[in-house]
């Protein structure tokens, strides 16, 4: 089984829920109004979205925003906190891979390590 | 006499107490916080868009909040800032302690076309928490594998299970709640596990009982969540831990094991469980890195590192206050006490108004809470043993141990800086923030030594000194500060 979200119907704090639609890496994924978009991706039965230096599988560790294991790109915002951003109807998300070897080092860390122009830095 | 300007950090129990305070001493106030609603960790509140009809059903002193918030927030001497990061503490002059100016983004999190201003305050008062610390074991980087705050923020916060199967360990009185908001939401608890043993547990809780009965409210918020352990029957059970999460790709089984008062594992204890979840938490890091850029001291505690504050809750920095886990991992009711402290001197108040007794007493009782809290709850000193030289220790760099055993053992890299670049750990997105104190921890260990001695005229490595405390974009940070709404007079412009 995966991560899911308790059914309205049967929430003890009676609540409503306005859907809406993300895409995730040009996929359809639905949530509700209100979520974060770790929330959306988790609920959806997505546990893992990034993948880290070796590739390793990586989702939510922290959900606080302390981790930063979640990170996605957002309508082209790179290093997003997933767990921190509340999800918008249309939002484009696409998940982000940090391995050297998948030609993509678009990491700033690793940009700055690899010796790239920063395109965008903190 | 112009009116005082305090700005309060974190909206949290102490945050909210310290703000409504310094409301009630006069002054005016700004109030920061990252999230879109005030509560901070402990009262999380359901996003506005749930519309729920009854979030008392989540929250332990719900009304109590409800009531504060409200007026904190309506009131016309309160700025309330929500998704308001502060990403630095500027001093006014490094070699002479002063109030900072407070840099600050406003927007969606992580977001490019935020606003940026300034804020120079006569009075800050710091309230901005802690979080779960998580001490690295094999497998605990793999999906599924969560921090105890993370179950509890995705349950109370949006109303998401982690999972169906799922183990909740490590140590302290926070496990309990976690459990009980996963069992509420409707998931499979198979068992919460308290790494100390019951010897430990029993020394650090029964040490001077009487100072407990002070603290009745926090025991009778424990009791209610171990009476609905009890009735969803779920075990728990104390000297035992989570040693190892399994899986391909993602968790599907921990293991767990019997653990000596030190955190040894007991050979031959060893037991799989199938799961599709692990929460975990050793305790709790305070987030430093503010108080640690505005100047202010810290000490050491059996729990590791806080802000110094003296019975005022004053730091080491003139006009610099400091309330909540910060201080000491106390809980809410002692954060409330501290809030409240702060807030008013900060704002001005006379510090011997009558009913700032109860406020010390409370903030006092707060401070024996905290220590009995670590000494019931200490991190065993043999938990390094559950690590393989291939365990990962900095989950963004995944740095593994035998790295920094390697960096260790060579002369040339002892030093914290020289083993960071050779290791990579804490050198990652979270800019140390997860594996910090674990790999502090190691290096001392296996070097024999505490912290680095740098070399002259170099200030010694601290793992809280992050000038950027939180991820700017180049494009906002080359944007002009925007002027303040109303009161541009008093802020100058750069």
């Amino acid at each position: 089984m995966s991560p899911r979200r308790v059914r309205a119907e049967s929430d003890a704090v009676g609540r409503q829920e306005l859907p809406l639609r993300i895409t995730v890496d040009g996929e359809p994924v639905d949530g509700i109004a209100g979520q974060t978009i770790a929330g959306v991706l988790l609920a959806s039965g997505r546990l893992a979205w990034r993948r880290g230096r070796s590739g390793a599988p990586r989702g939510v560790f922290c959900g606080i925003g302390v981790c930063f294991d979640c990170l996605v790109t957002v309508g082209g915002e790179r290093d997003v906190r997933a767990c921190r951003r509340r999800a918008h109807d249309g939002d484009v998300v696409t998940t982000q891979n940090r391995q050297p070897e998948a030609g993509r080092a678009t990491d700033p860390t690793e940009r700055k390590h690899l010796g790239l122009p920063g395109e965008e830095d903190r | 006499m112009t009116t005082r300007h305090v700005v309060v950090v974190g909206a949290g129990p102490a945050g909210l107490a310290a703000a409504e305070a310094a409301l009630a001493a006069g002054a005016r106030v700004t109030l920061i916080d990252s999230a879109d609603r005030p509560g901070g960790q402990y009262h999380r509140m359901l996003p506005e868009a749930y519309g729920a009809a009854r979030p008392e059903r989540l929250q332990h002193g719900w009304w109590a909040f409800d009531r504060r918030r409200r007026r904190v927030l309506t009131h016309p001497r309160c700025a309330w800032w929500p998704e308001t990061s502060v990403w630095a503490l500027e001093r006014p002059d490094p070699t002479e302690p002063g109030v900072p100016r407070v840099h600050v983004v406003r927007g969606p999190a992580d977001g490019g076309r935020r606003s940026r201003l300034r804020l120079d305050p006569d009075a800050l008062v710091l309230a901005v928490g802690a979080h779960d610390r998580v001490l690295p074991f094999p497998g605990w980087e793999l999906p599924g594998v969560f921090t105890a705050g993370a179950a509890q923020a995705l349950a109370k916060g949006e109303r998401v299970v982690v999972g169906d199967r799922v183990v909740v360990a490590g140590t302290g009185p926070f496990l309990l709640p976690v459990a009980a908001s996963l069992l509420q939401a409707g998931s499979r608890v198979l068992e919460v596990l308290e790494a100390n043993t019951a010897g430990t547990l029993a020394r650090g809780w029964a040490r001077r009982p009487w100072q407990l009965a002070a603290y009745g409210g926090k025991a009778g918020e424990l009791a209610e969540y171990t009476a609905l352990l009890l009735r969803h029957r779920v075990p728990c059970r104390v000297g035992r831990a989570v040693v190892e999460a399994r899986g391909d790709g993602r968790v599907e089984e921990v293991v767990t094991a019997r653990l000596r008062a030190d955190w040894s594992v007991v050979p031959g204890t060893e037991r799989t469980a199938p799961v599709d979840a692990v929460c975990v938490s050793h305790g709790f890091s305070p987030q430093l890195e503010l108080p640690v850029a505005a100047g202010c001291t810290l000490r050491s505690a059996p729990g590791g590192e806080f802000v110094a504050v003296d019975d005022d809750q004053r730091t080491s920095c003139p006009n610099v206050y400091a309330a909540g886990e910060i201080t000491g991992i106390a809980g809410a009711p002692a954060a409330r006490a501290e809030g409240a402290l702060a807030g008013w001197l900060a704002a001005g108040g006379v510090p011997d108004a009558l009913a700032l007794r109860p406020l010390r007493r409370s903030r006092d009782q707060g401070r024996a809470f905290a220590e009995r809290l670590a000494g019931a709850h200490p991190i065993g000193a043999a938990w390094p043993e559950w690590l393989r030289p291939e365990t990962v220790v900095c989950r963004c760099e995944e740095a593994d141990y035998a790295s920094l055993c390697r960096a260790a053992g060579n002369a040339a890299s002892r030093g914290a800086r020289v083993a960071k670049l050779e290791t990579r750990a804490g050198l990652g997105p979270c800019q140390g923030r997860i594996c910090g104190p674990t790999v502090a921890e190691l290096s001392a260990r296996l070097t024999g030594r505490p912290a680095e001695r740098p070399a002259e005229g170099i200030p010694a490595a601290g793992p809280h000194h992050r000038p950027i405390a939180q991820p700017i974009r180049l494009g906002e940070l080359a944007a002009a500060p925007e002027p303040l709404p109303g009161n541009t007079e008093s802020h100058p412009s750069m």
